[in-house]
């Protein structure tokens, strides 16, 4: 299935793009998916980052479906 | 309650009337403002960025908890986005409780839980030319955020 992943601030910027259409397998959880970004940019994004899906904190277990919106989080630094 | 996100100056003289009631008898506003040295480096402004959809969110969360915690309805709290100078207010918190104790404690409850939850960033700009996203945890969990508040 096909993921949409939101990317924000440096990693973004790293990244060169907001967001990215990543690949993995159904069902896969939040940590499959992050393998699968490290996998394309090791460089831009740590290996466990702060994630949301659909705009609510996620842990590394959670399931994913085809429809989730998922955020890579950078440090905040509201205020 | 009322949380937002603007774009726009914050008028923090609007968020104490609307915290204003005759059962009050403390009211407390806290003012982030953009600082002009962050790590020692100049600063001559800050972008701020959100995920606007989730920070939105994040933050009615944190201000429905401070009313449950602290116990009064009269919490609001709007934090701007977009490019801030020297000086200008990037959040503002303004609570009214019948008792001072509470209101102070519900105004450090509210920055600390958005400075650890909300999904914004800022990209501090210096006086000579370049310019950073701020990591508060580069210098390790408990190190103090730089640039505002």
């Amino acid at each position: 299935m096909n993921v949409r992943v939101l990317l924000f601030a440096s990693y973004a910027d790293a990244l060169g793009t907001d967001s990215l259409q990543v690949d993995v397998p159904a069902p896969s959880r939040v940590r499959d998916l992050l393998a699968a970004i490290q996998e394309r940019a090791s460089h831009a994004v740590p290996p466990a980052p702060l994630v949301a899906v659909n705009s609510e904190y996620a842990d590394l277990d959670q399931v994913l479906g085809a429809d989730d919106e998922v955020a890579i989080i950078p440090p905040v630094a509201g205020g | 309650m009322r949380t937002a996100l603007i774009h726009e100056p914050i008028d923090a003289a609007a968020l104490l009337q609307e915290v204003s009631s005759h059962g009050s008898g403390a009211t407390t506003l806290f003012l982030g403002t953009v600082r002009e040295v962050n790590d020692g480096r100049d600063v001559s402004g800050i972008d701020y960025t959100s995920y606007e959809a989730m920070a939105v969110r994040e933050l009615a969360k944190i201000a429905t908890e401070a009313v449950e915690k602290f116990g009064t309805p009269h919490v609001v709290v709007e934090h701007r986005l977009g490019a801030l100078g020297l000086g200008d207010v990037s959040v503002a918190i303004a609570i009214s409780h019948a008792r001072r104790g509470p209101a102070l404690d519900a105004s450090r409850y509210v920055i600390e839980q958005l400075k650890q939850r909300v999904p914004i960033w800022k990209r501090e700009h210096y006086t000579d030319g370049t310019r950073e996203w701020v990591d508060p945890t580069r210098h390790g969990v408990a190190a103090p955020s730089g640039g505002a508040a």
